[in-house]
């Protein structure tokens, strides 16, 4: 077992995303403890400039895999070079954010290369050197730990939000080196006709800090612009619970939830949610939950931190106005 | 066309559950299991395509025998046949070897396309899927939201949610698709539907009849392992506030300026 800890990174516009760098801080703790190193992974085309970013943010090693086939994201191809470059690194620990991209790839890869697989990671710990990993289970009404057996490469797939973002240190850089591995477009059959973005999402919901989120309480779908516009005030992401989108007020990826997303923002908001189980198994992880209910009895009363009794209609347009004042963050 | 759908028989989600004193797992006793709720949007996409192209629509489960609960669902909603292997050497293999025994199960169908759920409702791990398609060495898309096929029944064209967007991708069969909740609706079982489901047959395969041995598949040749089940942690019990608006309102603004922090 390779005692180096390797983070699949992420990127966009030229930036590494933000659940990379939190994984890369953290990856750079377990290499401490372990002795031995962090090292990023980084593949597309024309990306060897962010290796100054990663070093800056933990990584003792960039590996660079730049190839005109790896722009943009396709399973195969990254599958191939990761699993590449894999090949010789003595079996690192491998942590992927649970992102899309993740939860595509990293099954995927460790199919291949015949690793250890954990994913939706709510945390890391090692245990006499052995890596295990805390994850809900059973739609969040239960944490199972879950232990790697295996010598071999060891896949940890970790929930957003869970390590805070290292400091950024602009003196610190990494060695960069030359991944290398074999990619034709033969071997990558899928092909990307597009990626539409949605207009409405400034922050991407696993990634806000603060989400603002609204459920059957708001009771039509005009009045999710009052959620959008608290949302705004506040530099947060709009989410919903299942019966809005179940009733078609919002589209599918809104939805916070069993069947919708995992969230564990700074703050989240509720607005107008009951909350049910099956809402709780996605936001249940946020660190503080505030939430709005005419309700004094509903369940999400009684695990927020700060329940306010109230019309949602008449406290969302104040409390909004209120935060005009304000200054966010960030 | 020649349609493969895999099925887990799961404990309801509606239902509480009671982890085992011994915390290696959960007490089945009294539990309702049902078809994993992913799936049921698997199997309608996969009536869908039969309706389309015509074919056959083929459930393959892993699992014990109890599982053939969830197959009888997958039948009674209009499936064609299923499959169901099962084997006491199949305790505690991890996901990467149930989908090698699903792979090696699903082989010999020569499917033109396997349709998952994302993930299954219990383990929560969406792990099977991606590593079925490796196995069988297909293309693969996961957590799809649209699926149309060309004329031909050739390329599937896709919608997968991502952060922040929509990716549209071009998949060529045969292919391993595994599908989010918002594909479909999945039709319920016909009465006549339940009726017929109950006189198939399944077919009933052990890993010896796939060709494979336990200690290369089973609980044996597991590289993760569960250590222990905890109930989640409990929140500690908040404060509630009750009165004008613009005193609530205060009290929020306050609460994220000195707890949450977010605001300065």
């Amino acid at each position: 077992m390779s005692t180096d800890v390797w983070v699949l990174i992420e990127h966009q516009d030229g930036a590494p995303k933000k659940i990379s760098l939190e994984l890369l801080g953290h990856a750079r703790v377990l290499a401490a403890q372990l002795g031995g190193k962090a090292v990023a992974w980084l593949a597309g085309a024309g990306v060897a400039a962010m290796a100054q970013t990663l070093g800056a943010h933990g990584a003792d090693v960039v590996v660079l895999a730049e190839h005109p086939l790896l722009e943009p994201y396709t399973t195969e191809g990254y599958t191939t070079a990761l699993a590449g470059a894999l090949t010789g690194a003595g079996a690192p620990i491998v942590l992927i954010g649970s992102t899309a991209l993740g939860r595509d790839l990293a099954p995927r890869l460790a199919a291949r290369v015949g690793a250890g697989i954990v994913t939706d990671c709510g945390g890391l710990a090692l245990t006499d050197g052995r890596l295990e990993a805390m994850r809900p289970m059973y739609t969040r009404k239960a944490i199972g730990t879950v232990a790697f057996t295996a010598d071999g490469v060891r896949i940890a797939v970790v929930l957003p939000g869970v390590y805070a973002l290292p400091e950024h240190e602009p003196g610190r850089a990494a060695d960069v080196h030359r991944a290398t591995f074999s990619l034709d477009a033969g071997q990558i059959r899928t092909s990307v006709r597009e990626t539409k973005t949605i207009e409405r999402e400034t922050v991407p919901l696993t990634e806000a800090d603060v989400i603002v989120s609204g459920g059957r309480g708001m009771k039509a779908p005009e009045h999710f612009a009052l959620l959008d516009a608290l949302a705004r005030a506040l530099g947060a992401a709009v989410g919903s619970s299942r019966p809005p989108v179940d009733s078609g007020w919002v589209p599918h990826d809104y939805e916070i939830g069993q069947t919708g997303k995992t969230v564990s923002p700074q703050v989240y908001i509720a607005c107008g949610i009951s909350g049910a189980p099956q809402h709780l198994a996605g936001m249940s992880g946020s660190k503080y939950i505030v939430a709005i209910n005419k309700d004094p009895n509903a369940p999400i009363m009684q695990m927020a931190d700060l329940g306010v009794v109230g019309d949602v209609f008449d406290i969302v347009p104040k409390l909004t106005e209120a935060l005009k004042r304000e200054t966010r963050k960030t | 066309m020649k349609i493969v759908v895999c099925v887990k028989q799961v404990p309801d989600t509606e239902a509480p559950i009671r982890i085992r004193p011994d915390g290696q797992g959960i007490d089945e006793t009294g539990l309702n299991l049902v078809m994993n709720y992913y799936d049921e949007h698997a199997t309608e996409a996969g009536l869908r395509l039969r309706e389309q192209f015509g074919g056959t629509v083929t459930l393959v489960a892993v699992g014990p025998e109890r599982s053939r609960e969830a197959l009888r669902t997958g039948l009674a909603m209009g499936a064609d046949d299923a499959l169901l292997v099962t084997d006491p050497a199949l305790s505690g293999a991890d996901h990467l070897s149930t989908a090698r025994v699903l792979a090696a199960a699903i082989t010999p169908l020569a499917p033109d396309v396997v349709i998952c759920g994302k993930l299954s409702t219990d383990a929560n791990a969406g792990i099977v899927g991606p590593a079925v398609a490796e196995f069988l060495n297909l293309p693969q898309a996961t957590a799809i939201a649209a699926l149309e096929m060309d004329a031909a029944g050739t390329v599937a064209t896709v919608h997968r949610e991502v952060e922040g967007g929509i990716e549209v991708l071009d998949v060529p069969l045969p292919a391993v698709l595994t599908v989010e909740r918002s594909l479909n609706e999945p039709r319920y079982p016909s009465l006549p539907g339940i009726m017929k489901a109950k006189r198939k047959e399944i077919g009933v395969r052990s890993l010896q009849d796939l060709g494979l041995a336990g200690e290369t598949v089973g609980g044996a040749a597991a590289s993760t392992r569960l250590v222990r089940l905890d109930p989640p942690p409990k929140r500690q019990p908040g404060r509630s506030v009750d009165g004008e608006a613009e005193e609530m309102v205060a009290a929020i603004v306050t609460f994220l300026k000195h707890e949450a922090k977010v605001i300065s």
